[in-house]
């Protein structure tokens, strides 16, 4: 077994140390008892980012003083605790703002996640902008999430939806961009890291072509958001969804950004208390913007985690985050290739932390559970990507993703456990 | 939860060396079965001859260890059986995966036994049970044959 190469003082260049970040994160130094009698302990070693992060004590913490000291309704209590909760809800929400480079917090929707961002657009900006036989311009990688949104709405007012294709290396086939484009385009939505792949994709070129189309742009940054700097001004965005569970939050909270002209011309998503200014019985009129999207009591804890979350990232730095999980991935990638009978899905020059991979002719289901044997946590399945599966004529991957307290030794157990594994399964049949 | 409790010797037999896997080339009934979450697939060819008895099973397909070796184990445990024992080794062995029947009931059926381990993998027993899936399936098929 190889020795880690560790190149020249990666620590240094990286500015900040994942072994000591990882003492944040009590869930880190979880061990399993393996083995017939449990005789065996060993350590947890979490590679499933791409599908939820864990949570440093910061954002516990924050969350159980929420629920301590200021629980209460937000924005309409006439009592302390609900201008503590008022006051700590709005906080996240300019936290956030800042964290994305937004123009304005009015521009920051509290939503349970990119899932609901997405399907908010689509059904408030689609409801409001879209009619039959216009056109809709996705890519083939993108995850369900951005995916079957389009597809209800298409269905619901005869819209057509298109793809920009994705190429062997996992990158998106962008050299002739501006066809893609037709007069009936109305909205591109892009991912801005593939779940599957890795794959960062060129969003200001994105961006930058649909605009001189007079196209608006979603990109959906559940991937990216919380592993590089994110400023969607310098973007150029229209709309920015993400994921708080992805990036150190709490489940079950995430933002849609919305350029602030949007979300003032958009019908409402959903209808309820604190979307609404006056109501009448058969008629009502809206509250301002943000406010207008978020009906019902709103998950005031997940965003107060969430606000402690990016706050925690920001003083690591997002560009230390960038940097130390390229080396990571770099590392990965090196020890993954030397294994003879491994398959990589995705090779773009511009990549994250994520890699999904085959072990010769081994089960994706089978790798999971040898791995999960070793405490080693990765995915395995079709990443709620079935149409890129079927492309690259597999029903499946395995899939190990990183995140900034991961570490090379990591890397290393991951690597002798699938030589280990080769051996206990043959290679399959 | 032991994981070699899962991937025990006789799974990992049956799934290195796989019972009656390829095609039957004359006529027969044919079933194709997939979970399309774990993208499991068997194409499973049965014939049932004039005594009512399982003449000839074989199967094809890709999955992970424990869908395949279950699916070996399953050609052997019923191949030559009347149908109605068949039906009822079926029976069991989804029950048992289940968790609606004692997993004992496993004991009478050979290596079938080896099946036990995939009950405290709730995750896994969708993969053990999709060659009984099309098996019953199969069977349903074949009963509608007669009655026409």
């Amino acid at each position: 077994m190889k020795e880690t190469q560790q190149p020249e003082s990666w620590e240094s260049a990286v500015g900040f140390d994942p072994h000591r970040v990882r003492q944040d994160f009590p869930i880190l130094k979880e061990t399993f008892r393996r083995g017939r009698q449990g005789e065996r302990s060993v350590p947890l070693v979490y590679l499933d980012n791409a599908a939820t992060t864990q949570k440093p004590r910061p954002v516990i913490q924050a969350v159980v003083d929420y629920y301590e000291h200021a629980n209460a309704n937000v924005h309409r209590a006439i009592h302390t605790l609900g201008d503590r909760a008022t006051e700590l809800y709005e906080a996240s929400r300019r936290k956030l703002a800042r964290f994305l480079g937004a123009a304005s917090e009015r521009e920051i929707v509290f939503t349970r996640g990119t899932t609901e961002a997405i399907n908010l657009v689509a059904a408030a900006w689609g409801r409001t902008f879209l009619n039959p036989g216009d056109e809709i311009l996705l890519t083939e990688m993108e995850h369900h999430s951005n995916l079957i949104p389009w597809q209800l709405l298409a269905r619901e007012k005869q819209l057509t939806l298109r793809f920009i294709p994705f190429q062997a290396d996992g990158t998106l086939a962008l050299e002739h961009l501006d066809r893609y484009f037709t007069p009936r385009t109305r909205l591109v939505a892009v991912t801005h890291m593939s779940n599957v792949f890795g794959t960062i994709n060129p969003i200001k070129a994105i961006v930058a072509a649909a605009h001189r189309f007079d196209v608006p742009v979603l990109v959906d940054g559940a991937q990216s958001a919380p592993h590089m700097p994110v400023n969607v001004q310098e973007l150029d965005c229209d709309f920015f969804a993400l994921s708080g569970h992805k990036m150190c939050g709490p489940t079950g909270i995430g933002v849609l950004y919305a350029r602030e002209k949007w979300l003032e011309a958009m019908e409402p998503y959903h209808g309820g208390g604190e979307m609404i200014r006056s109501v009448w019985l058969d008629r009502a009129t809206w509250n301002d913007i943000p406010y207008k999207f978020e009906a019902g009591t709103p998950n005031i804890a997940g965003a107060v985690g969430l606000g402690a979350a990016v706050e925690y990232l920001s003083a690591i730095g997002m560009e230390n985050i960038a940097r130390y999980e390229r080396f990571l991935t770099r590392y990965a990638l090196e020890r993954l290739r030397e294994i003879p009978g491994v398959r990589i899905f995705g090779e773009a020059p511009e990549r994250g932390g994520v890699l999904s991979f085959y072990v010769g002719q081994i089960h994706p289901h089978d790798v999971a559970q040898f791995l999960d044997a070793e405490g080693i946590a990765i995915r395995a399945g079709h990443h709620c990507a079935q149409p890129i599966m079927r492309k690259l004529g597999v029903m499946a991957t395995a899939r190990a993703s990183f995140y900034f307290y991961n570490t090379p030794e990591e890397v290393d157990r991951l690597i002798q456990s699938i030589n280990k594994m080769k051996e206990f399964f043959g290679n399959g049949f | 939860m032991a994981f070699d409790d899962l991937y025990q010797e006789i799974i990992l037999d049956h799934y290195r060396n796989p019972q009656n896997f390829g095609e039957v080339y004359h006529s027969c009934t044919v079933v194709e079965e997939d979970n399309p979450v774990c993208g499991d697939q068997i194409r499973l060819m049965i014939v049932v001859n004039a005594d009512g008895l399982l003449q000839e099973i074989k199967f094809k397909g890709s999955g992970c260890a424990i869908s395949m070796a279950s699916a070996s184990m399953m050609t052997e445990a019923v191949k030559g059986k009347p149908i109605s024992t068949i039906q009822r080794i079926c029976s069991d062995v989804i029950g048992a995966m289940r968790g609606e029947k004692d997993p004992q009931v496993l004991e009478n059926y050979g290596d079938l036994v080896a099946l036990k381990g995939v009950i405290q993998f709730p995750a896994r027993v969708k993969c053990a049970t999709l060659a009984w899936h099309a098996l019953e399936d199969a069977l349903k098929e074949e009963a509608k044959k007669f009655t026409r």
